[in-house]
């Protein structure tokens, strides 16, 4: 990836603020989705096609469910 | 009507029109005589005969919160900002969620959503379409989502009727509350149908106006010179309260919604039956409904699309069913038609006609077609007398459709 990891979650917090409206400094690795972000299965869904377009990296539906914190996408993304 | 029927009362006003962003905005402009009928920019334009359309003075998504609006289509968008204005307008009713309903329609639905969809799925793949494609296209989009808003358990529903729509749902959210399912009930009309697909529909089946020199002159209802309709789009929205609840609550109270009546032409997919059998039938349940006489009523605000075929049709059918006496207008020379969205914004027009006792005036008249015998305002808004009057909104739809609402003065 030519993407550093600053620059993955750079681009992940604008896809989050722009789909849910959190403010894209609170989009930091150790977030949990779920527990710290309040980001519902569907919002996931918005955000991994977001990513999809961005960063050009396929996260089938059987990946997503795994991915619980913001750092498990960066990881995803990176690999 | 029995004598102890639940009366109903309009208690909040909203709408978003080609004209203004809001109600007040939008009545000021009717009553200045301004067009919100403008040529239109968009890529699709070159290969429709039809270069202009009402569009939207504030556009929803500028006003809607971001991650909200991308969520939406416009019509639910339009919808949304509506009911909101409405609901604030009333002041923010204190009712049981079991008992607050929604009543919300739109003519086709999220159309724009519909279509963008398709070219995505066909040219991307299911796998990129927005978890939110199938409410985002699905009619009852905008009954639900304003469900969702203000939390109404009562039963949210969306009638379906063309361009009779949002005036059923006003009709069935009366309904609702005399049959005493719920207190409060938000209904009106949505539409967002300016797109390439739609504007190129209408012209096939002849309806459009292709003034395309004249875009703010296209809408000229009962003009000699007219030749169809103009689209439009935006929401108007209304919110209805048993008047034992807004009385308890100290509301302000508008207007009655005092009766509806509805018909079926049974004659022609699109065209108007000529004699005007199903409008009149409709008008007369409407006064029925409403337990009052045709002299009472005092102003129509008519369907008077700027079609060739029916307008003339529909002010005889007035003539008959209600009398030559009251002040008939019709705002779409101003707004443009906005199909299931008319309903509810003209329903609004009515109520404010009523409130302050003026009728504006319809523009783009400058050669009264022939056979008309009630009085057209045009040229310059007119009073409407002071005391216990009633006004009439018709609607009707492609299928034949015709609803007709009475409101009375509060």
């Amino acid at each position: 990836m030519a993407a550093t990891e600053q620059e993955i979650l750079e681009g992940l917090g604008k896809i989050i603020n722009e789909i849910t409206g959190i403010p894209a400094s609170e989009v930091t690795p150790e977030k949990s989705f779920v527990d710290d972000l309040d980001i519902d299965s569907l919002s996931m869904v918005e955000i991994a096609v977001a990513a999809q377009d961005e960063f050009g990296v396929e996260i089938p539906d059987d990946q997503l469910k795994n991915l619980k914190t913001v750092k498990d996408v960066l990881n995803f993304i990176q690999n | 009507m029995s004598a102890n029927r639940v009366r109903v009362v309009v208690t909040g006003l909203g709408a978003t029109t080609p004209v203004g962003g809001d109600v007040t905005s939008t009545w000021s402009a009717l009553l200045a005589g301004q067009s919100g009928v403008k040529t239109i920019t968009e890529d699709w334009v070159d290969t429709v005969p039809v270069k202009f359309a009402g569009t939207a003075a504030v556009d929803p998504a500028e006003v809607l919160p971001r991650p909200e609006a991308r969520r939406l289509d416009r019509s639910e968008q339009f919808a949304l900002v509506a009911a909101r204005e409405a609901w604030q307008d009333a002041g923010a009713p204190g009712v049981a969620p079991e008992r607050l309903g929604v009543v919300v329609s739109s003519g086709i639905g999220g159309i724009n959503t519909t279509l963008s969809a398709y070219d995505t799925y066909k040219e991307r793949g299911w796998n990129r379409l927005s978890p939110f494609t199938v409410p985002m296209l699905m009619p009852n989009g905008p009954a639900a989502w304003i469900g969702l808003d203000l939390g109404a358990q009562a039963g949210v529903h969306a009638t379906v009727s063309a361009c009779a729509s949002g005036a059923e749902a006003i009709g069935y959210a009366m309904d609702m509350i005399r049959s005493g399912r719920a207190d409060v009930v938000v209904a009106g009309g949505t539409e967002a149908a300016i797109h390439g697909l739609n504007v190129a529909a209408f012209a096939a089946a002849r309806a459009m106006s292709t003034r395309n020199d004249d875009p703010a002159g296209a809408s000229r209802p009962w003009d000699r010179e007219r030749d169809g309709f103009v689209l439009g789009e935006g929401a108007g929205i209304i919110v209805l309260e048993s008047e034992e609840h807004a009385r308890a609550r100290g509301a302000r109270i508008y207007a009655y919604a005092a009766g509806v009546g509805y018909s079926a032409d049974s004659h022609h997919i699109t065209q108007p039956e000529p004699e005007g059998r199903g409008i009149i039938m409709a008008m007369t349940q409407a006064l029925n409904d409403a337990d009052i006489a045709g002299l009472d009523v005092k102003h129509v605000n008519a369907h008077a699309t700027s079609t060739p075929a029916g307008d003339v049709v529909e002010v005889q059918a007035v003539a008959k069913a209600i009398g030559t006496h009251p002040l008939v207008t019709s705002t779409k020379s101003m707004t443009g038609h906005l199909l299931g969205g008319a309903g509810g914004i003209e329903s609004v027009f009515t109520i404010k006609a009523l409130q302050e006792r003026i009728v504006p005036a319809t523009i783009n008249i400058s050669d009264l077609d022939d056979g008309i015998e009630v009085e057209i305002v045009h040229g310059a808004n007119r009073e409407l007398p002071a005391g216990d009057i009633a006004a009439v909104n018709n609607s009707f739809g492609f299928g034949g459709h015709n609803a007709t609402v009475v409101f009375q003065g509060a």
